[in-house]
């Protein structure tokens, strides 16, 4: 079966820390970081970026389109 | 692999559709609002029809859509987006034209335009963003506001013996011979958030297509007004506002709308 590696970037200024990507990411990827952005919010970041298998969620829920996601297909 | 070498453009998923603008959206953080708003932008894209879609924006949290995406816009006076939308078509009608509207706008101060556009079958998109609830102003009971839910003007709850019953009104929607499409959908997780996005497409080719009225009603969450965190105010979502409001399609016809009269 083909396996999946991906990594996402998020626009941390753009970022609400609403924290539905953290909630939606089927691998527990996201996690809040304790940083604040100019805004005052905790912003998400890749907390466990091994993880990552580039299935999007993260995207699809983010209200505010903060997510890139990438994704490769490994051996 | 490290995540260096996977960020390159050539293994881009998913990104930001460029038809949503660079302005930050007002909306409070994990608010519905802002997946919707990304939905019909990337549909629009992917129609590529960013020059013939005309959007109608709501007094409502949504007052200022068009600063988010990057099509021709109108604002409307608080619930008269149909009837704009009406006009606008009928003088263009090789336009896109869709109407966005929350609960208070399209079903209390706005139902007569509502039910009248939708009645007279004219063929515009009206995506209806159900909260439940007047976010805008400060969280105030609407139509829609489920039985027993407290908002700022039921803080016990809402009585249905003083405030009368949630208002399903995209069901009296389908009931009308205008209407060709009405569907109940929403955006919390990524299964329904694809389903709504083909809910969205349909829409806009039904009414390019001269069927009629398209209803796209989402069910949402106002996590401020419900005063829930944005996940749990999903959680809540699901359990509560899906069993008065269950999603799916209402009303599905293919059959031409002058041909149905
Ligand atoms: C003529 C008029 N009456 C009342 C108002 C006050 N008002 C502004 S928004 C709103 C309701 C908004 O609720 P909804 O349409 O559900 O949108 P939401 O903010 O929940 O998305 C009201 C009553 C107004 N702006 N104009
Ligand atoms: S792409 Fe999928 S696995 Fe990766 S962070 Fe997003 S939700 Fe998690
Ligand atoms: S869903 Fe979007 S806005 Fe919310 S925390 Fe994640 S990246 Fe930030
Ligand atoms: S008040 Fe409610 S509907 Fe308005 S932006 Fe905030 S969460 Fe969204
Ligand atoms: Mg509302």
């Amino acid at each position: 079966m083909a396996k999946f590696k991906g990594a996402v970037v998020v626009n941390t200024e753009r970022c609400k820390g609403c924290d539905l990507c953290v909630q939606a990411c089927p691998s527990h990827v996201l996690g809040l970081a304790d940083q604040v952005n100019s805004k005052g919010y905790h912003y998400s970041e890749m907390k466990h970026e091994d993880d990552c298998v580039g299935c999007s969620a993260c995207g699809y829920v983010c209200p505010d389109a903060c997510i890139t996601v990438y994704k490769v297909k490994i051996q | 692999m490290t995540t260096k070498d996977i960020i390159k453009p050539e293994n881009l998923v998913y990104g930001k559709t460029k038809l949503m603008t660079e302005n930050q959206m007002h909306y409070c953080p994990g608010c519905s609002h802002g997946v919707v708003h990304k939905l019909i932008a990337e549909v629009i894209e992917e129609m590529n029809i960013q020059d013939k879609a005309i959007g109608v924006a709501p007094v409502g949290c949504a007052v200022f859509a068009y600063n988010y995406i990057d099509i021709d816009w109108q604002e409307a006076a608080h619930g008269r987006a149909p009837a704009l939308a009406t006009a606008i078509k009928r003088l263009q009608p090789d336009k896109y034209v869709f109407t966005y509207q929350g609960d208070g706008d399209l079903a209390a101060i706005g139902t007569a335009e509502t039910i009248h556009a939708c009645n007279r079958g004219e063929n515009i998109v009206i995506f209806f963003i159900n909260n439940a609830i007047y976010g805008m102003t400060g969280g105030q009971m609407a139509p829609t506001t489920l039985e027993g839910m407290k908002t700022a003007t039921c803080p016990f709850g809402r009585n249905t013996e003083l405030n009368g019953y949630p208002l399903k009104i995209s069901n009296l929607l389908a009931e009308l011979d205008g209407t060709c499409y009405v569907t109940r959908q929403s955006v919390q997780k990524m299964a329904s958030i694809v389903r709504a996005k083909k809910a969205i497409r349909k829409a806009f080719e039904n009414s390019i297509a001269g069927k009629g009225t398209s209803v796209v009603e989402f069910v949402s969450t106002c996590n401020s007004g419900w005063k829930m965190s944005p996940h749990d105010s999903n959680k809540w979502m699901e359990e509560h506002m899906f069993a008065k409001y269950p999603l799916g399609d209402l009303k599905d016809t293919e059959k031409v709308h002058t041909e149905a009269k």
